[in-house]
């Protein structure tokens, strides 16, 4: 499904990515790991499009189209969607509004008739009980007022109700309790499925006690410097990235 | 809920029927001012000897005042004696025959509005029959307001049939030297509105100048008289969301509210003149003076406006809260494109104990367009507990536009309550990318955003003006962005 190779990215002419390979197929979870700095949230916005980076070099595929040929909406159109660390807040839109308007470009764009404002809200309602998202939050402008924990179920309401085939998760885990970590986990969870796959990508190896991957990637320095089964986040837990630098051959 | 065109449609349909419309062919005075031509106008529209009066003081003030230049605002200068200040109503030999023979780029953005075809035929000023008239949903509305002693007409016709209350009114809010522009409309007004609401009187619909077909064409030098009598209610609405083209550059109007004890006056307006091309040229000056008196004890006046046209605006509707526990209310989004320049705001003067004020501010600049809040608020030695409450948003879209904030406090008493907001804020790209990467292209994004930024205001507009003002921020802004 999401094909990376050799990928090279930069921005303000720092080279952050430097040759990252990544294949994904659906129905897959990925975790992608590594410390600060390693180049984890650039792949994110690299992957959704944010104009900032350079791609330098490399490939970039969705089901066999390319990345780097398409706008950040033409990528959400064919199913790209990246749950944002830092959500933004859009004063005095309602958030359902929003999501409504985001549900019906994405099917437009597809060429699937809109939906209306009853059949939306029926969608709307039956998503956020799925990843156990209050209808209150519903009536809110769009992240505004928002606590940290709420920004980050805000987004996996969105993706509750986008489904995109990719999902990827930027430090979704970051900043939550152990609680709110978990109602998130277990709304990722509820929509993992056959034909949709998730990169999410974290800091920490405690998110991967709940939703726990197919495969995990240490990035450091700009490439995936190892790579594994969902043992390799545990092993990261205990010898940490610093352990992992040393006995890694390429640095 | 009603989309947009319905509504429009259906304001469309009450259209086209009035009785207001005067038959006249008149000649058209030469350019220039003089007294001999504001005799000829006062002479033309049969004014009574007091009036002419009236006005050739104003224009004897007006030769003695200077242009402002305290604007934030850049045109060339005006040639008052170029200017024609009666002509007569356009014959239907003169106007275009159809909409062929209108300019594409104004029919594309009828169409983008919805506007029907019919109206859009006589907003553009096409000769149209008179085949509309159907049912009179106009006079019906005349005769139930009529009912309940509801004067609402032509100001020309005020004049003729109200003569008393007219003479009662006029000038006592904007005084006939009040400014420069007002001096130069209280010389040579053409046309407006009066309103007179009876004591008790609830109005039962918003009076729009929509009703009136010749209202469109009042020209450049409206004036507007609404008077509320203690314990009343009106709710009038000024303008249209449609482009209108002018060939007439400046236009200087003068609205005068006067609200008695426990009266309530809601003035809407949506302004959306010609800004001129993208270079600027040819856009309306607009250069108003609205103000309210709050004459009486625990009466309401509030401005909302959306002002998105004119290449250069220079307006600041205002409240004189004299009476105790009055209330002045001024909600505002003015949008500047383009070339666009807006200098906009209030002025709330507390006389009376107890008054309070509430000013919300969004202006909102794109492309080279410069935007000027300027406020003032006034609190008299004899307003006893008097509250303000201020809030002045600015956004900015893109790098080569302007946003300015001049507010001006003056505190005589030192009761007083005055709270004051300001933001600045800068369309964040990280908002347009968020909305992207939900699959929502940059221009709906823009318009989405900008639409949440202005909500506090549009809430306060009627229901299908609130639906129209959205639309029409829309299109306005469209290309601002990418």
């Amino acid at each position: 499904m999401l094909r990376v190779s050799d990928l090279h990215a930069k921005v303000e002419e720092q080279e952050i990515l430097k040759g990252v390979d990544l294949e994904v197929h659906a129905g897959e979870v990925h975790a992608v790991m590594g410390p600060n700095g390693s180049g984890k949230s650039t792949l994110a916005q690299v992957l959704a499009g944010k104009e900032d980076y350079e791609i330098a070099a490399g490939l970039l595929e969705l089901d066999g189209e390319d990345l780097r040929e398409m706008a950040p909406e033409e990528r959400a159109h064919a199913g790209l969607f990246l749950a944002f660390q830092y959500p933004v807040e859009i004063p005095g839109v309602g958030n359902s509004y929003f999501l409504k308007a985001a549900v019906n470009a994405n099917r437009k764009a597809r060429g699937e008739p809109e939906l209306d404002a009853m059949d939306f809200l029926q969608l709307l309602r039956e998503r956020a009980e799925l990843v156990d998202v209050d209808e209150a939050l519903l009536r809110r402008p769009v992240n505004e007022g928002f606590s940290g924990g709420e920004k980050k179920r805000n987004e996996i309401l969105q993706m509750a109700v986008l489904e995109p085939r990719l999902a990827v998760l930027d430090e979704t885990d970051s900043g939550l309790d152990i609680d709110a970590l978990k109602t998130v986990a277990a709304g990722v969870n509820a929509l993992r499925s056959e034909d949709r796959a998730f990169v999410v990508i974290t800091h920490y190896q405690r998110l991967l006690n709940y939703i726990v991957p197919d495969h995990v990637h240490v990035l450091l320095n700009g490439r995936i410097a190892r790579s594994g089964g969902s043992e390799l986040a545990l092993e990261l837990e205990e010898k940490g990235y610093a352990g992992l630098t040393k006995g890694s051959s390429g640095g | 809920m009603p989309t947009a065109t319905d509504t429009i449609e259906a304001l469309a349909e009450r259209d086209y029927e009035y009785g207001f419309v005067t038959d006249v062919e008149q000649d058209t005075a030469p350019p220039g001012l003089s007294e001999d031509i504001i005799a000829f106008i006062s002479a033309k529209k049969k004014e009574p000897q007091w009036l002419l009066d009236w006005r050739l003081a104003a224009y004897r003030g007006w030769l003695k005042m200077a242009e402002p230049t305290w604007a934030n605002v850049r045109y060339e200068p005006i040639d008052y004696q170029s200017i024609c200040y009666y002509a007569a109503p356009k014959s239907d030999d003169d106007r275009p025959k159809s909409l062929d023979e209108i300019d594409p780029e104004i029919l594309a953005t009828y169409e983008k509005l919805g506007i029907p075809l019919k109206e859009q035929e006589m907003l553009a000023g096409v000769a149209v029959d008179a085949v509309f008239d159907s049912v009179s949903v106009a006079t019906t509305f005349r005769e139930k307001l009529a009912e309940l002693g509801v004067i609402f007409c032509s100001f020309s016709e005020a004049v003729q049939d109200h003569p008393e209350l007219v003479r009662k009114y006029l000038g006592t809010v904007v005084p006939r030297r009040d400014n420069f522009f007002a001096a130069l409309n209280s010389a040579v007004f053409s046309d407006g509105s009066f309103v007179y609401i009876p004591k008790g009187v609830r109005c039962p619909m918003e009076l729009s100048t929509y009703f009136r077909i010749n209202a469109m064409n009042t020209g450049q030098f409206e004036r507007t008289l609404i008077i509320a009598e203690e314990g009343s209610y009106v709710s009038y609405l000024e303008g249209c969301t449609a482009p209108m083209r002018d060939e007439n550059q400046l236009h200087a109007a003068v609205v005068e509210l006067i609200a008695h004890e426990d009266a309530q006056i809601k003035y809407s307006t949506v302004q959306n003149w010609y800004p001129g091309d993208k270079e600027g040229v040819g856009g309306i000056y607009n250069f108003v003076t609205k103000r309210g008196l709050c004459e009486g004890g625990r009466s309401k006046i509030s401005w909302t406006q959306v002002e998105t046209g004119s290449a250069v605006t220079w307006k600041y509707p205002s409240c004189i809260l004299r009476g105790d526990d009055s209330v002045g209310e001024f909600y505002s989004v003015a949008v500047s494109n383009n070339r666009q320049q807006a200098d906009t705001g209030t002025k709330m003067i507390h006389v009376g104990k107890r008054t309070s004020s509430t000013i919300v501010s969004k202006g909102i600049s794109a492309g080279e367009g410069q935007n000027t809040y300027r406020g003032s608020v006034r609190i008299l030695r004899s307003a006893e507990d008097a509250r303000n409450f201020s809030q002045c948003d600015s956004m900015l879209i893109g790098d080569r536009c302007g946003a300015h904030t001049f507010p001006y406090i003056d505190v005589a008493n030192p009761s007083a309550q005055m709270e004051h907001e300001a933001s600045t804020s800068k369309i964040g790209e990280d908002q347009i990318f968020y909305c992207n990467q939900r699959g929502i292209d940059t221009e709906d994004a823009v318009s989405m955003i900008v639409n949440g930024f202005c909500k506090e205001v549009f809430r306060e507009l009627p229901m299908e003006f609130a639906v129209e003002a959205q639309k029409l921020l829309e299109v306005s802004l469209e290309g601002s962005v990418g």
